[in-house]
């Protein structure tokens, strides 16, 4: 007993000890909310992003470095909405760490401050990996980001209120800059308008909303179930009779199944970057976009 | 609004200023299109909020939006077993108050398991697992718990029914093992699998490379300790600590230690004595386990969907000293009993396709040393204590499974089987596992 208490003891000195960082620490569950932090709160945050471009945000293992930078966050900003339900509520409980859990103003799910496409009508898991509360990929519509922006910034001005005129600043300095942004956007996108395109995963439903695509397909079968042969050679005949202009998929996704499907249905297939990352040009919120419009823009020429 | 008053301010000023006239008119213009441009930022923002406030109406006002996650676990498996199950046991190692075969003969519904799991509030979140065995329709509480969610700096204390933190695969629920069965050193070590009636308190450092230490106290429920005891204070005590981080991109790892200390008191087991005939031994002092655990995952780019391959290892060691009762019901000696024994296991998974896995685990035990008083004095036999006598069991196991989603499995597993002193067992288990409802997270 005399050694634990000493352990204890010990740790307790060792955390009173620890030196307060002078940065709020965010803790990003995706890279496109890691880049907004960072546009946001430049030095005054310290930003870590869960996942990277390359990993499927639905499928993240609950690995002990995500516990030991979440035990730290002072603020977590996720994109809700089911998408991390497999490893951010583990993550949570083995915090130990009030200041993010769901309620807090240290907890920001995203996906709740702005419209959602495709709530599902009927929940019903053979259709596939649905999110009850609608598509969660929603940083694919600019708009969005702009009103998640307004949302951070609250929070940061609350969370560290020593820094508000400097949070506010920025704030104000990028939501003029992505609306200046935007209104180029929509003029590039506007020969994208009415293009139809088939996706790997429903994680483009946002962009082809915003930029008045159309969804021609789909090379998951149902949502979160892998392409299989069957369900290619059905999408390659659809695509005999009714031809999209391109193939999309994001940078986790497996590429082959676009490819073969590229090569049977004579349609071009190209890699847009999806989050901040994806890319070498997306280096941030600005150039996700700029490239994302980019590349579909060349390959549907 | 500010400014909207900014603009009133600066139309009032313009219109008094005579000088400057044109520049004003053109700052007026440039007001106006301001004017105009906010207007139409409000409209947006309200058209978005009626949308919005149409989505949040759209969520049915019912009691039940406050009802817990519920999921649901089923299980059924097909066994082929070359030798009697029934008559499963581990020689050189002492049974552990409880079956822990690999399975039954034939078609048989494996145990369901119905989980909760929901916040109570901003402090505690709660978790009952039951698991309904399907031949005599008892419901076990498997784990059942609260642990708090609002302490900060790390902390986190969990009380009530759960899982030890003793070793690494022990804290896994059964649905997500990567075998059919638990290693041997689990069965032999912990009677399958350790959940403790106790208090954890655990606390996580605040550094990047991830570090905890905790300890349980716990009732002293199962085996190691003996049966239920009837004392005040706690009958067991474990001690752990993790490590782990990740290498680059693609490994993730993390080590743990564990110290368990137990102290049964009539911990019995039935053996046969030299004539053949049944007998019922006790044990009562103390026992000492540490365990030491790695797990390595691996996945391109830290991307599992398609490939994927998880490393896994335990080292058991454990020391019990105190007196043994040979033949409780009718002759009842007793003297002396030390015993240093140890185990492990490494068993490799590796996801080739993106819903295919082959897995291969290799287990070895090490009955070490023995002393029984009984037969040292030459009061018994070391035939008398057959279960008792010196022999390393070993195991090679081979599997296959298919995950049409995250929520289904269908395993093929092989063993061949060495507990039993000189008699192979060749084990065959063909398994579903699903799970329905709340998709529940999973433990690294």
């Amino acid at each position: 007993m005399k050694t634990l208490l000493k352990l204890l003891l010990a740790s307790a000195a060792a955390v009173l000890a620890w030196p307060a960082g002078a940065a709020l620490n965010v803790f990003a569950c995706e890279p496109e909310w890691g880049a907004l932090a960072q546009e946001l709160g430049g030095d005054k945050v310290s930003v870590f992003s869960a996942t990277t471009a390359l990993q499927d945000p639905h499928r993240v293992e609950a690995r002990p470095s995500l516990i030991a930078r979440i035990r730290n966050a002072d603020l977590l900003i996720c994109s809700g909405s089911e998408l991390e339900v497999g490893w951010l509520p583990l993550l949570l409980t083995q915090s130990g760490n009030d200041r993010i859990q769901p309620g807090s103003p240290g907890y920001l799910e995203a996906s709740q401050y702005v419209v959602r496409l495709e709530i599902p009508k009927v929940i019903d898991r053979a259709l596939g990996d649905i999110h009850p509360s609608g598509n969660p990929h929603i940083h694919l519509d600019p708009r969005n980001i702009a009103k998640v922006a307004q949302v951070l910034t609250g929070r940061l001005v609350e969370l560290d209120h020593a820094n508000a005129e400097l949070y506010k600043t920025r704030a104000d300095s990028f939501a003029k800059r992505w609306q200046s942004a935007i209104e180029l956007w929509a003029t590039r996108a506007a020969a994208l308008k009415g293009v139809p395109v088939v996706v790997y995963h429903k994680d483009m439903s946002y962009f082809i909303n915003w930029s008045g695509m159309r969804e021609a397909g789909a090379l998951e079968p149902k949502p979160g179930i892998p392409p299989t042969p069957s369900h290619l050679a059905e999408l390659v005949e659809r695509m005999q009779r009714n031809p999209a202009k391109a193939i999309v998929y994001s940078p986790y996704n497996n590429a082959k199944a676009a490819q073969f499907l590229s090569e049977r249905a004579k349609i071009p297939d190209v890699m847009l970057p999806y989050t901040v990352g994806g890319t070498e040009k997306a280096k941030d919120l600005f150039g996700l976009f700029d490239d994302t419009i980019d590349r579909l823009r060349t390959s549907v020429k | 609004m500010h400014r909207n008053m900014l603009c009133a301010v600066a139309l009032a000023m313009a219109t008094t200023s005579a000088q400057a006239q044109d520049s004003v008119r053109e700052e007026i213009k440039e007001l106006q299109q301001r004017l105009q441009e906010l207007e139409k930022r409000l409209e947006q923002t309200e058209s978005t909020a009626t949308q919005a406030a149409v989505q949040a109406w759209s969520r049915p006002q019912t009691e039940s939006a406050l009802n817990p996650g519920v999921s649901v676990i089923l299980n059924g498996v097909y066994g082929n077993f070359s030798r009697d199950p029934s008559t499963y046991r581990l020689n050189g190692f002492v049974p552990t108050m409880g079956d822990v075969a690999a399975g039954r003969r034939g078609l048989s519904l494996g145990e369901s398991e119905l989980a909760f799991m929901s916040n109570i509030d901003p402090m505690f979140r709660g978790t009952l697992v039951a698991s309904i065995s399907p031949d005599n329709s008892s419901i076990d509480v498997e784990e059942g718990y609260i642990q708090t969610i609002g302490l900060s700096n790390g902390f986190t204390i969990k009380a009530g029914r759960f899982f030890s933190a003793v070793g690494y695969q022990n804290q896994v629920h059964a649905h997500a093992w990567d075998f059919a069965d638990t290693p041997l050193a689990m069965k032999v070590f912990l009677g399958n699998q350790l959940n403790e009636d106790g208090i954890q308190f655990k606390w996580v450092a605040p550094t990047d490379l991830y570090f905890d230490i905790g300890v349980e106290l716990g009732r002293g429920r199962q085996f190691p300790s003996g049966v239920d005891r009837n004392k005040n204070g706690f009958g067991s005590t474990n001690l752990f600590t993790h490590l782990g981080g990740d290498l680059g991109q693609s490994i993730a790892w993390q080590t743990g230690l564990s110290h368990l200390w137990t102290s049964p008191r009539d911990r019995a087991y039935a053996d046969l004595d030299s004539t053949g005939k049944g007998v019922v031994n006790s044990f009562t002092g103390k026992s000492r386990l540490w365990v030491l655990d790695a797990v390595l995952k691996w996945a391109p780019n830290g991307n599992p969907t398609y490939n994927n391959f998880k490393l896994q290892g335990e080292y058991f060691r454990r020391t019990e000293n105190g007196d043994l009762t040979f033949d409780t019901a009718s002759r009842a000696l007793t003297d002396g009993l030390t015993s240093r024994q140890s185990g492990w296991y490494l068993q490799g998974v590796y996801q080739f396709l993106p819903q295919w896995r082959v897995g291969y685990r290799y287990d070895r035990l090490d009955s070490g040393t023995t002393h029984i008083g009984l037969v040292d004095s030459g009061a018994l036999s070391a035939a008398d204590f057959p279960i008792l006598g010196g022999y390393n069991p070993k195991r090679n196991t081979l599997m296959v499974d298919w995950n049409p989603s995250e929520f289904s499995r269908i395993r093929l597993q092989f063993a061949r089987d060495y507990s039993r002193l000189n008699q192979p067992d060749n084990q065959i288990l063909l398994q579903y596992i699903v799970s329905l409802g709340a998709h529940g997270a999973h433990r690294f």
